[in-house]
C-alpha cells in the first residue's frame, strides 16, 4: 500500500514538473521584459510556442543520420528521468533509490552528450562550433557541480539525494561556510548550464556569441518543441536541485496529497522568487566575451573547490 | 548565567566568523582575478572592512574593549584611508586600462587553488593550539597571505602590486587576530603606522617612477644596469 502511495507521488511529481516547466520560463520572460521596460508577451507564451511547433511540420536535414531524430527525445527523456530522482516535491520517492547525485550528473551529462553529437551530425558550421563551445563550457562546469554536490555529499556523508534532503532539513546546512560556497558555485553552474545571460544568450542567434541557438538551429516542428521543452525542464531541475541542496523546507517527508500539493505550492513560491534573482542577473549583467566564459565556469568551479576545502579545515 | 550566555554569544559568533573568514578567502580570489585597478581598490577596501568587523566579532566574543578599539582602526585605515590614498594616487597618476598580468586567469585561479591546499595541510596540525572559536582560521589567513603574495608575483604594474601588498598585509593580521584572539593594542598602532608610512613612500615612488619612465609597468626597473 505504501509503494502505491509513493508511486502516485512519484507520478504527481514528473508531471507537475513536466506541466509547470514552461510556466518557469514564461515567468522568467515576463520578468525580464519587465526589467528592461518591454511589454512582455504573457506568462503563458512558453506553452503557445510549444503548441505551435508541435503542429508544425517536422524538417530532417537530407545527409543526417538517426542520430538527429533520435536526440531529441533522449534529452527529454533523460530530462524526465533526472525530474524523478530529484527530492523536488516529496522526499523518498520510490525511484529517489536508483540513483544518487552522481548518477544525476551522469543523466545531465548523457542529455548534453546527444545534443552535441546531433548538434555535429548534420555536418554544418553552426552546429559544430555550437557543438564545440557547448564541451568547452560544460567541461568546466561539470566539475563545479560535481564539487558543489560533493561538499553537501559530506555533510550528509552520503551520496544519495534522500540522504542530504533529510539531514538538511534536520541540521540546516545553509549556515556552514562549505555550503555557503558550494552554493555560489552551484549559481555559477545553473548560469553556465542553462544558457544564461553572462554566458550565452538563448534569446538571440548572433554567431558570434551563441552556444546553445548553435547546436539547435537545424531542429524544427516537434523536435525542436521537444528540445524547448527539456532546457525549459532543464532550468526547471536545477533550480529545484538548488532548493534541495539549500533551501530545503518544505519538501514533503509524509505521503498525504494535502502535504504534497502544500509542497508543490512552495515549490512554486521559491521558484517565483528564484526566476526574479535570476532576471536581475540577466538584467543587470552584460553578455561576456566568449573567450571569458572559461573564465566565469572556472570561478565557478573555485568556489566548489573552497567549498570542498573548507568543509575540511572549517570543520563541520 | 552570564556563563551561559557567553556560550549563546560563541554558539552565534563562531559561524559567522566562520563566514567571514571564508569571505575573506574569497576576497583573495576576487582580487587575484580581477583586472580593473579601480575594482582591485574596491576589494581591498571590502577586505579591510570584513576585517573590521572579524575584530569586532572577538572583541565581542572575548569582551575584551581593546579589539573594538583595533576594529574602528582597522575600518578607518585599511577600510576607508588606504584605499582612498590608492584612489587618490589613481587619479593624479593618470593611470588608465585594464592591469597587465603575466599569467592569464584560468591558471592563475588553478595555481591559487593549489596554494589553497598547500597552505591548509600546513596549517591543519596547528590547529589545536588555536582558540576553539577560531578553529581552523589560520589555514585560512595563510591561504590569503599566499594568494596575495601571488597576486604581487603575476602582476606588472606597480598600484597592483601595492594593492597584492596591502592585501598580505590584511592576511597577517587576520592570522594575528584569529591565533591570539587580538594582539596588544601597542603592536597593532605600530603596523597599522608603518603600513600609512610606507604608503606614503610608495607613493612617491610611483611619482618618481612615472617620471623617469613614463609608465608605471615595473618591468622597465630590469633596464636600469650600472654598467650601461
Amino acid at each position: 500500500m505504501t509503494s502505491l502511495i509513493g508511486w502516485r507521488d512519484q507520478c504527481f511529481q514528473i508531471l507537475f514538473v513536466v506541466a509547470a516547466a514552461p510556466l518557469l520560463a514564461g515567468w522568467l520572460q515576463t520578468v525580464r521584459a519587465l526589467l528592461q521596460n518591454r511589454r512582455s508577451a504573457g506568462i503563458l507564451q512558453p506553452y503557445r510556442d510549444l503548441f505551435r511547433l508541435f503542429h508544425k511540420e517536422t524538417l530532417i536535414p537530407e545527409q543526417s543520420s538517426w542520430l538527429f531524430q533520435f536526440s531529441p527525445y533522449v534529452m527529454f527523456g533523460a530530462k524526465i528521468m533526472a525530474v524523478a530522482i530529484v527530492p523536488i516535491i516529496a522526499n523518498g520517492l520510490p525511484l529517489a533509490s536508483a540513483a544518487d547525485v552522481i548518477a544525476l550528473v551522469g543523466l545531465l551529462a548523457v542529455a548534453r552528450i546527444f545534443q552535441v553529437l546531433a548538434a555535429m551530425d548534420t555536418g554544418t558550421a553552426f552546429g559544430s562550433y555550437g557543438a564545440h563551445r557547448e564541451m568547452l563550457i560544460s567541461a568546466l562546469a561539470e566539475p563545479a557541480l560535481l564539487a558543489a554536490l560533493f561538499t553537501a555529499s559530506l555533510l550528509a556523508r552520503s551520496t544519495s539525494l534522500v540522504q542530504i534532503v533529510h539531514l538538511s532539513q534536520i541540521q540546516l546546512f545553509s549556515i556552514h561556510p562549505s555550503m555557503v560556497f558550494a552554493a555560489i558555485a552551484f549559481g555559477f553552474v545553473l548560469l553556465v548550464e542553462n544558457a544564461r545571460i553572462p554566458v550565452d544568450n538563448p534569446a538571440t542567434h548572433l554567431e558570434l556569441t551563441m552556444i546553445h541557438e548553435a547546436m539547435v538551429l537545424e531542429y524544427s516542428g516537434r523536435h525542436l518543441a521537444l528540445l524547448e521543452w527539456a532546457a525549459q525542464l532543464k532550468l526547471f531541475l536545477y533550480m529545484t536541485i538548488g532548493f534541495a541542496l539549500f533551501l530545503p523546507w518544505g519538501i514533503a517527508a509524509k505521503p498525504s496529497l494535502t502535504s504534497l500539493v502544500i509542497a508543490a505550492g512552495l515549490v512554486l513560491v521559491k521558484l517565483f522568487f528564484a526566476v526574479v534573482v535570476l532576471a536581475l542577473i540577466e538584467t543587470l549583467l552584460a553578455k561576456k566575451r566568449l573567450f571569458r566564459v572559461p573564465e566565469f565556469a572556472i570561478t565557478g568551479f573555485l568556489f566548489g573547490v573552497i567549498g570542498l576545502l573548507s568543509h575540511f579545515m572549517l570543520g563541520s | 548565567m552570564i556563563m551561559h550566555s557567553i556560550l549563546a554569544h560563541s554558539a552565534i559568533i563562531s559561524p559567522v566568523l566562520r563566514i567571514l573568514a571564508a569571505w575573506m578567502l574569497v576576497l583573495s580570489f576576487a582580487l587575484l582575478a580581477q583586472r580593473r585597478l579601480l575594482s582591485l581598490i574596491r576589494l581591498l577596501a571590502w577586505q579591510g572592512v570584513t576585517l573590521a568587523v572579524g575584530t569586532a566579532l572577538v572583541g565581542q566574543l572575548t569582551g575584551d574593549p581593546v579589539l573594538w578599539v583595533s576594529a574602528v582602526l582597522t575600518l578607518s585605515i585599511k577600510g576607508i584611508l588606504m584605499p582612498y590614498v590608492l584612489h587618490y594616487l589613481l587619479r593624479r597618476l593618470q593611470v588608465r586600462g585594464d592591469v597587465e598580468m603575466t599569467l592569464n586567469v584560468p591558471s592563475t585561479q588553478l595555481l591559487g587553488i593549489l596554494l589553497v591546499v598547500f597552505a591548509f595541510s600546513i596549517a591543519a596540525p596547528l590547529d589545536g593550539y588555536l582558540p576553539a572559536a577560531t578553529h581552523g582560521m589560520l589555514g585560512i589567513a595563510l591561504a590569503a597571505f599566499l594568494l596575495s603574495f601571488l597576486m604581487m608575483i603575476t602582476r606588472r604594474k606597480a598600484i597592483s602590486q601595492i594593492v597584492g601588498f596591502l592585501a598580505m598585509d590584511n592576511a597577517l593580521f587576520f592570522a594575528a587576530t584569529s591565533a591570539t584572539l587580538g594582539m596588544p593594542l601597542i603592536v597593532e598602532l605600530g603596523i597599522a603606522l608603518d603600513t600609512l608610512i610606507g604608503l606614503v613612500v610608495i607613493g612617491v615612488f610611483f611619482f618618481q617612477i612615472r617620471d623617469t619612465f613614463d609608465s608605471l609597468d615595473l618591468h622597465y626597473l630590469e633596464h636600469i644596469r650600472e654598467d650601461k
